[in-house]
């Protein structure tokens, strides 16, 4: 049963970010309309994307304490993420080991940093205003998932053998069987709805920060006629 | 509240520019059908529309926000009036549960709010400089008002002004023969003044420059000096130019509507004139918006411009032009000339976040400010949070500088007012210059309700004008 729910999610997982990223593609841009001072070249460009993604910069000249709460989860988040690859990939690789402290370290930090942006989002007139029930729901399964893997790491600590046959079988596609430690079932489950919501969501701000108009065009429309598609010659 | 949404269009304004007199019958359906065409045809709206996380990042950036203090006027609320209509009918999550993802029914009090928000944005871009994503809310306001002009919702003062353009040739309405009596009189003027024969000549064919300024500088204070200035840079380095009766705007208030169609159009006049008047150059006057669509868009409306000379970039600023020469020596400025005043610079928002001047990136912040030491004695920079790509817009652009709106603007140029008001206090500055023909109307009209004399604003080519030597000879041209 939970093999099933695990495809189905993965499946609407990928086809769905797919189809967001498809129509982000094939949607023209018909003016040149980046956020200047920009890139007059596009390696520049390309640095200017590196250093959004990277660093946060835009939001660290907005405002600095979304910034740092930001920030700490989503680089923990990545630390965490790369050390989840233990449990997908036979055989190990040496260098997990080492990355194996930093990634336990990130899963407290992510979980600081969540705990931070909910307070905050709670907390200030302006961001309670504009959020939804959607806004704190995603925070909330966000926490949840750290907390249940943190427990599993702390307090009660699963039959990780069974977890990763398991794992291991499902991104092979060789089917598995479920674990029987329930807070691993709890923690799985819910990763699976934050794949089924990502691709509806504004989680596909991963996906969509690389096709924004005011940061991925180069700032050169004397110099190159940029052509709009649809335009109607007068 | 009185003076915080603008007047609706009539019929005779909103026919001439192709859209519907009256509000359509079906219009919801046809609104949505609408939003859905934009969202193929503008990736900046189908992006911005998915992947805004509401950090929070922008809600306190944007002037009209700061001023007002209504939530509705944080750039991330403004854009959920769309986003929230958006969710309703092209998301499964709004479909499926609008209350969970707050997605809202396209009805009366959606589109009411449109009205009133979509027109208390300026379209300055300050929000995107911060935003993680560079969501605009420029771009979104333009789509908004092209769905509500799509179902006969217009915006009075901005059709109308569009209206005049097609019909006359300027955003002021001023026929050919006002305007040919109008530089008689100041090619008069200029003569009392300095003893030269400065010329400021029309519809001149084979003049080198078409020089396409904003009418304001034809007609009103603090404009005109800038207007001499630039003729008097024309006169000095010895290059011939003309003015355009028909093509005599500079600005395009297509732009602010977001038609693309009339955005196109508007600016197709200047390319045409430009042709049959067979100049080698254009070169644009001090006006904000129309240097964002000149630069950033005149080649992708009606370029290539392959019949100009290929040396000069196309368009031209008149702040790159008269740099440029005053770089190799063609211009002589005696900076005693502005010892009365000490400058401080406003950056327009279109021009600071929208385009550039020179070959490197931040040319529109170092070119102007060039300029303004080469022509004074004593510059000033105000608080660093409000000038360059931070800067505060004046309250009136994107649009909005009209009447019933007032109380919007008189809002809205707060935070500006309050930096200019400490470099006042602190420096002693006494002097706005900038480049935008709107901000200098705006500031111009605020300026004495929060008691700054109305005077303490003008354009950088009023520095050109007061410190610029004619018939004095330095170098080569």
């Amino acid at each position: 049963m939970l093999a099933l729910i695990a495809y189905l999610a993965l499946l609407t997982f990928v086809l769905g970010f797919g189809w967001r990223i498809w129509t982000y593609w094939r949607s023209p841009a018909p003016l040149k309309i980046p956020t200047t001072p920009a890139p007059v070249c596009k390696s520049g460009v390309v640095w200017r994307l590196f250093t959004e993604v990277a660093f946060f910069n835009s939001l660290f000249k907005g405002n600095k304490w979304t910034w740092l709460g930001g920030y700490l989860f989503h680089a923990a988040l990545a630390l965490v993420l790369i050390r989840h690859l233990r449990y997908f990939v036979q055989p190990l690789p040496e260098a997990f080991a080492y990355i194996q402290i930093a990634g336990i370290v990130a899963g407290l930090a992510m979980v600081g940093g969540l705990g931070f942006l909910l307070v905050r989002r709670f907390w200030v007139d302006r961001t309670r205003y504009i959020s939804s029930f959607a806004d704190y729901a995603i925070l909330v399964l966000l926490l949840a998932i750290g907390i249940s893997g943190l427990l599993m790491q702390f307090v009660f600590r699963p039959d990780i053998v069974e977890i990763k046959s398991a794992m291991l079988g499902w991104v092979t596609f060789q089917g598995f069987s479920t674990p029987e430690d329930a807070l691993f079932v709890v923690h799985f489950l819910l990763v699976l709805v934050l794949m089924v919501i990502f691709p509806f969501s504004k989680l596909m701000h991963l996906g969509g920060i690389f096709f924004s108009p005011t940061r991925n065009q180069v700032d050169n429309p004397r110099e190159q006629k940029h052509v709009n598609p649809w335009a109607v010659a007068e | 509240m009185a003076h915080l949404r603008p007047y609706p269009a009539a019929e005779k304004h909103m026919t001439p520019l192709d859209f519907p007199g009256t509000r359509v019958e079906n219009w919801q359906q046809k609104g949505i059908e609408k939003l859905g065409e934009m969202l193929h045809k503008y990736r900046s709206l189908q992006v911005y529309m998915d992947i805004c996380v509401k950090c929070g990042a922008c809600a306190d950036k944007c002037h009209y926000y700061l001023g007002t203090g209504d939530p509705n006027n944080m750039p991330v609320q403004r854009a959920e009036l769309l986003r929230s209509v958006y969710r309703r009918y092209f998301t499964p999550a709004g479909k499926l549960f609008p209350k969970l993802v707050r997605a809202t029914d396209f009805d009366e009090t959606a589109l009411q709010k449109w009205f009133t928000y979509f027109h208390q944005c300026s379209q300055c871009r300050r929000c995107s400089v911060f935003c993680p994503y560079g969501i605009d809310t420029a771009e979104i306001s333009m789509a908004a008002r092209e769905i509500m002009d799509a179902i006969g919702v217009g915006h009075k003062y901005t059709t109308e002004i569009v209206g005049k353009v097609h019909a006359i040739g300027n955003n002021l309405g001023i026929p050919g023969p006002a305007l040919t009596g109008t530089l008689q009189f100041l090619e008069d003027d200029l003569l009392d003044n300095t003893g030269h024969e400065i010329r400021l000549p029309l519809d001149q064919e084979g003049a080198d420059v078409l020089l396409v300024a904003p009418s304001a500088d034809f007609f009103s204070e603090p404009h005109i000096s800038s207007l001499m200035g630039y003729a008097k840079v024309f006169h000095q380095a010895g290059i011939s130019f003309t003015i355009s009766s028909f093509a005599s705007e500079a600005a395009n208030f297509g732009m602010f509507i977001g038609s693309f169609a009339q955005k196109q159009k508007i600016a197709k006049r200047i390319a045409d004139k430009a042709r049959e008047l067979r100049v080698k150059r254009i070169v644009v006057g001090e006006c904000g918006h129309a240097w964002r669509v000149a630069y950033s868009f005149w080649n992708t409306l009606n370029g290539p411009f392959d019949f100009l000379d290929p040396n000069y970039p196309v368009p031209q600023h008149i702040c790159e032009f008269t740099h440029q020469l005053n770089e190799r020596g063609a211009l002589v400025f005696d900076k005693e000339a502005n010892d009365d005043l000490t400058v401080t610079f406003h950056d327009s928002c279109n021009v600071a976040r929208a385009s550039r001047m020179g070959p490197s990136a931040g040319g529109q912040f170092e070119i102007p400010r060039a300029l303004i030491r080469a022509t004074t004695n004593k510059f000033v920079e105000m608080d660093a949070d409000t000038i360059r790509e931070r800067t505060f817009c004046c309250g009136g652009g994107g649009g909005l500088l009209t009447d019933e709106l007032m109380d919007l603007r008189v809002r809205g140029v707060l935070p500006r007012i309050t930096a200019l008001k400490r470099v006042m206090e602190e420096d002693g500055v006494n002097y706005v210059a900038l480049i935008c023909a709107i901000c200098k109307a705006q500031f111009n009209k605020m300026f004495p309700m929060y008691g700054i004399p109305m005077e303490a604003v003008g354009g950088v080519h009023a520095l050109v004008n007061n410190a610029i030597q004619i018939g004095a000879k330095r170098g080569i041209v």
